[in-house]
């Protein structure tokens, strides 16, 4: 128990690491064009003397490291600047999207993580038959969908000719369940394609890969059918795995929501990031940046845990 | 070659077809196109297929045949070449981390593995803010991406190799690192590292359409097909034929090279099984 307490902490500090390399290539990235945000703020008018009162104000004439260690410091503690585009405190701006953007990724998790893990159960059950290369051929196909052709479908077949749903995802302030439906009906289903093919091919690999065990062989010859084979004695093995590439294949919203925020016009930190890019607002886009990579972190993170606690050999350490 | 056809299955051959149909349009389209790109042909604008103009007209009424056959040569080639920079800088470096001392292997794996934890859509709208968006720099900005992951596959099939007995014997025959890398451990990749190739163009086919559909891509007067999608966006209210079809343009593509991958996988898999 000792070496799995060990093990996993090991882990945890190896993300931490990883985040803190992650910090240091967003902000030189994002700051590697020197002085490019006061005189931006000020316009091409602005005298040299207001640029130079700005850039001090801002600490922009600090040296690097030194702008880098307060932004650091800042983020460890709750506050991540000021927008340069509002002049709002970043963290602000953040916090009153990033709800939004949870409860569409939430949504979305919920109703694809259980449909993906059937598809991908049963294909893995019948592998090599009708159904698996029918479900292969089709996963594969959604995988390599751009979100925006699935998004531009769903608008044109649900909100303009049949008109049963709105195509930009509203919610009124009195909204009820229903409104809450519609707003997300479309956002939610074009997400959960792309997600549940991915998960569904990973889960089908993880289930697989026990189906070849010995064991199962075993329970095969002794005369249990094919389904209590696969429920009763490979899907507890595959519970580790598969919880892996469930982890995995959630990193995948990630990029999603970018794309499907901006077309529904989704109030989410997604879309809030490609505003930032589009004004040149370096704190926000770096916090905004930042968070999405500690995100896909986190996820990694749990991918990994579910491998290190279902894999007996790490477990006992031996 | 053939024979690889020959022995597809016919979603195989369905991609191969589209694919060799792709690289054609890529190659060749702004020769085949009936107007020029920036043409405004029409008075109407989001014309229906089948009219006077065979895919109709877009937002100011050019002729969208003509602009998809024109932007699908910056939807294949960027990719092309940010694929083949990713795969082989990927393949480079793996190669020397795994000849390379454990401590060197360690630090460069270590590097990597914090690069693939920036999602590869957030990295580019990061250097977009940071660069602007031209050719050169999506190329950069995209072979960049996806150049980890790369790296990273190619580093677990080196080190596998690099533990075999020829690799040992070779070592203790007193070969150089560089003779180690290049003549003994790459061959031995190489044909893996070509199905990574196709899956990293599908990626960044899909990056850069969704950059240039968020209006951070490709710019004016350029236009992929991405950006086709997004200067057309609308049309959509009257299901104009300028929004979908440039859009089912860029999944045939990615789905063609999906499908080409998972044939010759499959084939490969097959013959492993001594079948």
């Amino acid at each position: 128990m000792k070496v799995i307490f060990q093990l996993i902490l090991k882990r945890i500090g190896l993300s931490l690491i990883t985040l803190l390399i992650v910090s240091t290539v967003v902000f030189f990235i994002a700051n590697l064009l020197p002085g490019d945000a006061a005189q931006e703020m000020l316009g091409q008018s602005a005298t040299p003397e207001a640029v130079a009162a700005l850039r001090d104000a801002y600490g922009l004439n600090d040296p690097p490291l030194t702008r880098y260690a307060k932004w650091l410091g800042g983020l460890v503690t709750g506050d991540a600047g000021t927008s340069l585009a509002n002049s709002r405190p970043v963290s602000e701006l953040i916090s009153s999207r990033l709800s939004q953007s949870l409860l569409l990724a939430g949504l979305t998790a919920v109703i694809a993580v259980p449909f993906a893990m059937v598809l991908g159960i049963v294909a893995a059950m019948h592998s090599g038959r009708r159904i698996d290369k029918i479900m292969n051929i089709a996963t594969l196909s959604m995988v390599a969908v751009p979100e925006f052709l699935l998004a531009t479908i769903f608008v044109l077949v649900f909100a303009v000719e049949l008109n049963w749903l709105p195509s930009l995802s509203y919610i009124p302030s009195d909204a009820g369940l229903y409104d809450y439906f519609r707003a997300f009906a479309l956002p939610v289903a074009t997400l959960c394609i792309v997600l549940s093919a991915q998960m569904a091919r990973m889960t089908r690999a993880a289930v697989l890969e026990q189906l070849s065990q010995p064991y199962v062989e075993m329970a095969l010859l002794k005369g249990s059918p094919l389904s209590r084979a696969v429920l009763r004695h490979a899907l507890p093995n595959a519970v580790g795995p598969i919880v892996n590439a469930v982890a995995l294949s959630l990193s995948y919203l990630l990029g999603g929501v970018v794309i499907v925020e901006v077309i529904f016009n989704y109030p989410g930190v997604a879309s809030l990031m490609v505003d930032a890019v589009t004004n040149r607002d370096m704190p926000l886009l770096q916090a905004c940046a930042m968070l999405f990579c500690t995100g896909y972190l986190i996820l990694v993170l749990i991918a990994d845990l579910a491998a290190i606690l279902a894999n007996p050999k790490l477990r006992t350490g031996g | 070659m053939m024979s690889v056809f020959k022995s597809m299955p016919v979603s195989g051959k369905l991609g191969s077809a589209l694919v060799a149909f792709w690289l054609f349009i890529a190659l060749f389209g702004p020769w085949l196109a009936p107007h020029t790109a920036s043409e405004i042909v029409a008075y109407d604008v989001f014309e229906p297929i089948g009219g006077e103009y065979v895919l109709g007209t877009d937002y100011i009424g050019r002729d969208v045949f003509s602009r998809i056959l024109d932007g699908t040569r910056f939807t294949i080639f960027i990719p092309l070449l940010a694929a083949a920079l990713a795969c082989s800088v990927g393949t480079l470096i793996a190669l020397y981390s795994a000849v390379s001392h454990p401590r060197t292997d360690e630090i460069i794996a270590r590097f990597m593995d914090a690069l693939i934890s920036i999602p590869s859509k957030i990295f580019s709208l990061v250097m977009i803010a940071a660069f602007g968006s031209s050719v050169p720099i999506l190329l950069t900005i995209t072979a960049i991406s996806y150049m980890p992951g790369s790296f990273r596959i190619a580093r677990a099939l080196a080190v596998n190799v690099a533990s075999m007995d020829f690799v040992t014997v070779a070592r203790t025959r007193g070969e150089s690192r560089l003779y180690l890398a290049v003549k003994e451990i790459l061959p031995n990749i190489l044909h893996p590292m070509l199905a990574d190739f196709g899956l990293r163009f599908v990626f960044v086919v899909l990056l850069l359409s969704s950059l240039s559909f968020l209006g951070l891509g490709v710019q004016p007067p350029e236009a992929d097909l991405g950006s086709l999608v997004r200067e057309n966006i609308s049309g959509l209210a009257e299901g104009a034929p300028a929004v979908i079809v440039p859009a089912i343009a860029i999944a045939t593509i990615t789905i063609a090279v999906n499908l080409v991958i998972d044939s010759v996988r499959g084939g490969a898999t097959y013959a492993a099984k001594g079948k």
